[in-house]
């Protein structure tokens, strides 16, 4: 009998406000220990928090782009438990009354596409780091506090168990990590931890109620989430083809190991002794600061995914490569728009095939403009008019990257400018004919390998400058005399 | 000099017939002369507080003065004041030197006032009494053997004695009113968000409001002036203009509807604090005040609710003191569960400790709905009962503690007793609203006796302009304690 794998994440994406979520505190990243946390976010007594408009907004982004319920009045709340990374004692985030609730993503998966709904989405305050090695011979055995992300702002959207596999998992956690960046609220740094995911995964027979889940903490890569998730999956069946029984727990992933293990179990679940942060006063959203908001969202990228494929013809193959990411979506209608006699396909090819291999050799983004769109139009250009065939202009775009000029000036630097003198070309065709009798026979007893061989002949003496396309055109002609 | 109103301190200032280096010693002299006996003031730090009045009277010559400049003002400890120890009465901030301004320190700061020291107070503003300072009791000025009222008693007892001409508190369920009154000398606590309470150490956040106490009205809605105002680091500080609270205080009285709620003249009300409140509605009808019957029916719930929401809320505020980032740390513990019990166990007093239990009791999964949720509803229907009284009155005016100042020991055992002590102020926390205590005559044992205003909310000149108008008529206000004249 088959198993039904029900899984559904939780996500903390930290927003890229330039302060803190209730204090001034600066949110960069990698400063010299405590040296970014402010007297609130130390808890000096007095101290009150501020709730900081731009988490706020950035979280009213995200319920719109994803079709949310943006709440008009949320509440922040309390959540009290010792531990020496949280300086209040207890941590500031929304329990009854989020700010987003509702909507969906959509993914795309070998499948086909599918929609992912979300329970919800709610601001709360990042805690500090502890630090247990690496102090130093004097501090043996101690542990250190880094205040510094202490109250840095962070959205945890959580979404419902509506995903089947781990690669549905990836996928949405791919999708909700573009479009995070994609709306500017999050800049999606895995490594620093701006971008993580709490797996909640269980198993069941088709039809049957829910299993009991497990939490998988703090998986931060889609590689190790769909690790953590296989092995959880696995572990899971294993234990019930054996009779046994899942224990609700919280575990960890251990990468290293490629593993997860249980860190606590439901039984010595805390009580939180939520309340609503009488410091606070609950937040208002009015329809104004709605649709002002709503006012800057870019076109999001569902919306011109279907626009490429409704105007532009573009697979959806291509239209989901193109809107990877904000950037890369922008550079493609730049470029597109730039170009003489446009030809979508023409541009989605180069910036999804050679221009996107070229930058991750290199390790850049679409962010930082390599190749200027209006060089790269100039370049599709002058493939089209015929100056110069598809590998030369290859050759030019690494050379581009080089900084070696415009494509007009590498084309003259190289001499890559193409043969298109149709009278030359027919010259040297005649010449290759006259002296490959042999092949000239062979092709017209219907050997189309020797069809090739002629145009290679012909390419080689033009040294590669021949237009290919006028070269078959000739060839074509003239043996079928 | 030291019976001066603050008028008239700051005119002699301005006329130069007294500098404020002199005025500061003087009160420091009498500080060193009383609070042996008195036990008001934590930290006294002459040096400082000197260095403050020598810049103010730089800022007088220089004619950039004032109303405020040059006048030394006592704040209770609960206030952070930088360089000053600022110990809330706990021994848990025993070793706490404030690193900041809280924004009413800085306020006076700016008007050019003196800090003239920390008053003493109970364990982060919880009691009724001052005696839960880890600094040891507060005693009444007008009889030693009495408690002063609390929690802002230190600062009550300054005023009182002539040790401060004005000094800061802060009220949560009475903590300015109830000194005020057991010590015969004029409180106030603003409407909830008129004061920011940034920097003002949370015992009961959405109920704590600072405020000032003086010897007179008056002296109020100069200090006020000064307190008042938006303060963008407090988000439930309310964002309204600027305006002088003693606008009002001479207009006459003729046609005010004074409320009075039956509701606090019935059981448990002493007969010699019934007497004296009694001949002060007598004589406000004097002055042209007409009397209104007014109905606060849910008034009998206000304790009970109040000792559910304010014990929640400190629960989770006083769960800053750790022990890992400053304050007292214990000192022998195996490891963090230990050090978090040792030092929270050690720094924290009795009657802290049963407070935090309470509110982690009433908070815990099953039980909030029960009490915590109750008691908010419980806190609406008290605001809701002001609101119909308003529509029929302009002040509401009654007792504002049952009785008069007790011995101190008296009720340390029965905090329950403790407790009823607030029965008449912890409604105008539970609704926001601004309420004074004034001086209104003598009870038992020659005790003073307080008058409770309750106003509307931001009705602070009116509560002023009611209490100015009282003492230009009497003069229970300049009363001073005997055994302790100059």
């Amino acid at each position: 009998m088959n198993w039904e794998i029900v899984i559904g994440l939780e996500t903390h994406a930290q927003l890229s406000t330039a302060s803190k979520m209730f204090s001034g505190g600066s949110t960069a990243f990698g400063a010299a220990p405590n040296t970014q946390a402010n007297a609130v976010d130390i808890a000096l007594p007095g101290v009150l928090p501020v709730a900081n408009k731009g988490a706020v907004e950035r979280a009213i982004r995200f319920g719109l782009a994803i079709g949310a319920t943006i709440n008009r009045r949320s509440v922040f709340a309390r959540k009290n438990y010792f531990y020496p990374d949280l300086p209040k004692g207890y941590q500031i985030s929304q329990f009854e009354l989020p700010i987003v609730q509702g909507g969906e993503i959509s993914i795309v998966t070998k499948e086909g596409e599918k929609k992912i709904r979300l329970t919800r989405a709610h601001l709360e305050e990042d805690a500090g780091k502890s630090l247990h090695e690496g102090l130093g011979q004097l501090s043996q055995g101690m542990s250190g506090i880094d205040l510094n992300r202490a109250g840095t702002p962070l959205l945890e959207i959580v979404s419902e168990p509506d995903m089947r596999s781990a690669e549905e998992a990836v996928a949405y956690a791919k999708t909700l990590h573009s479009l995070v960046r994609w709306i500017g609220i999050c800049d999606g740094n895995m490594q620093e931890g701006s971008f993580r995911c709490d797996a909640n995964v269980s198993v069941r027979r088709p039809g049957a109620p829910l299993g009991t889940r497990t939490e998988t903490k703090n998986v931060n890569s889609f590689r190790f989430l769909e690790r953590a998730i296989e092995f959880e999956i696995k572990r899971q069946i294993e234990i019930l083809e054996d009779g046994g029984k899942i224990v609700q727990e919280t575990r960890l992933y251990d990468p290293d190991r490629d593993e997860t293990r249980s860190m606590r179990t439901k039984e010595d679940a805390q009580d939180y002794r939520d309340f609503p942060d009488p410091d606070l006063l609950p937040l208002h959203v009015s329809k104004e600061w709605l649709e002002s908001v709503r006012k800057t969202l870019p076109e999001l990228p569902q919306a011109k995914r279907d626009r490429y494929r409704n105007e532009y013809g573009l697979s959806s193959y291509d239209a989901n490569l193109l809107t990877e990411t904000l950037e890369k979506a922008e550079y493609f209608e730049a470029t597109h728009k730039l170009l003489k006699r446009p030809s979508p396909k023409t541009v989605a090819n180069w910036v999804n095939g050679e221009l996107s291999a070229l930058l991750n050799e290199r390790g850049v983004s679409f962010l930082q403009i390599l190749i200027e769109q209006k060089a790269l139009a100039n370049l599709l250009d002058r493939i089209h008019d015929g100056t110069i065939s598809t590998n030369a202009a290859k050759e030019i775009l690494h050379g581009m990257a080089r900084g070696e000029g415009t494509p007009d000036e590498i084309i003259e630097k190289r001499g890559l400018r193409q043969l298109s003198d149709s009278g030359a070309i027919e010259k040297i065709v005649d010449d290759i004919l006259a002296r490959n009798a042999k092949q000239v026979e062979d092709y017209r007893a219907g050997k189309d390998k020797a069809f090739n061989s002629l145009v290679g002949q012909v390419m080689k003496a033009t040294q590669g400058k021949a237009n290919p396309a006028q070269v078959n055109e000739i060839l074509k002609r003239r043996l079928a005399r | 000099m030291l019976n001066a109103s603050l008028k008239d301190l700051s005119s002699g200032l301005a006329q130069k017939k007294i500098s404020s280096l002199e005025l500061t010693k003087l009160f420091l002299g009498r500080i060193r002369a009383l609070n042996d006996k008195l036990n008001a003031f934590i930290t006294v730090d002459e040096e400082k507080s000197l260095a403050q009045a020598r810049a103010a009277d730089g800022r007088i010559a220089k004619r950039a003065s004032q109303p405020l400049t040059g006048i030394p003002v006592a704040h209770k400890d609960i206030f952070v004041a930088r360089d000053w120890l600022t110990t809330c009465g706990s021994k848990i901030l025993s070793n706490f030197v404030g690193p900041y301004d809280a924004h009413v320190i800085a306020r006076f700061n700016d008007a050019g006032a003196v800090i003239l020291g920390k008053t003493n107070m109970d364990e982060f503003a919880m009691g009724s009494s001052s005696e839960s300072s880890f600094y040891g009791p507060v005693k009444n000025a007008w009889s030693t053997d009495c408690v002063p009222g609390g929690s802002s008693g230190g600062s009550a007892a300054a005023v009182a004695a002539r040790m401060a001409p004005a000094a800061t508190g802060t009220d949560t369920g009475g903590s300015i009113r109830q000194p005020a009154a057991l010590s015969g000398v004029s409180g106030l606590k603003p409407t909830y968000g008129l004061v920011s309470r940034y920097g003002m150490i949370a015992f009961a956040s959405s109920l704590d409001q600072g405020g000032p106490l003086a010897k007179s009205a008056e002296d109020l809605a100069l200090l006020l002036n000064a307190m008042a105002g938006f303060d963008p680091r407090d988000s439930t500080s309310v964002e309204r203009e600027a305006e002088d609270y003693a606008r009002d205080l001479n207009k006459p009285l003729a046609g005010l509807r004074v409320g009075v709620p039956k509701e606090h003249f019935g059981e448990g009300l002493s007969a010699d604090v019934g007497k004296a409140v009694e001949a002060a509605l007598a004589k406000l009808e004097k002055l042209g005040a007409r009397r209104v019957p007014v109905d606060l029916p849910n008034s009998g719930l206000s304790v009970p609710a109040y000792y559910v929401i304010a014990p929640a809320e400190a629960s989770s505020n006083l769960s800053r003191f750790d022990g890992v980032r400053y304050g007292y740390r214990a000192k022998n513990y195996r490891d963090l569960g230990d050090m978090y019990r040792k030092t929270r166990a050690e720094g924290f007093g009795a009657e802290v400790r049963r407070r935090i239990l309470i509110g982690t009791y009433v908070l815990s999964h099953g039980y909030y709905d029960a009490y915590y949720l109750k008691a908010q509803k419980i806190r609406r229907l008290i605001a809701q009962d002001f609101v119909e009284a308003f529509e029929r009155c302009d002040v509401v005016i009654g007792p504002t503690s049952p009785t008069v100042a007790f011995r101190i020991g008296a009720k340390t055992s029965d905090p329950v007793q403790m407790y009823l002590n607030d029965i008449y102020t912890i409604p105008a926390n539970l609704a926001g609203l601004p309420a004074a205590s004034i001086p209104c005559g003598f009870g038992v044992g020659g005790l003073p006796v307080g008058l409770h205003i309750v106003g509307n909310y931001f009705s602070e000149a009116k509560i002023l302009n009611v209490a100015h108008q009282y003492q230009r008529e009497t003069d229970w206000h300049t009363r001073e304690p005997a055994g302790l004249k100059q």
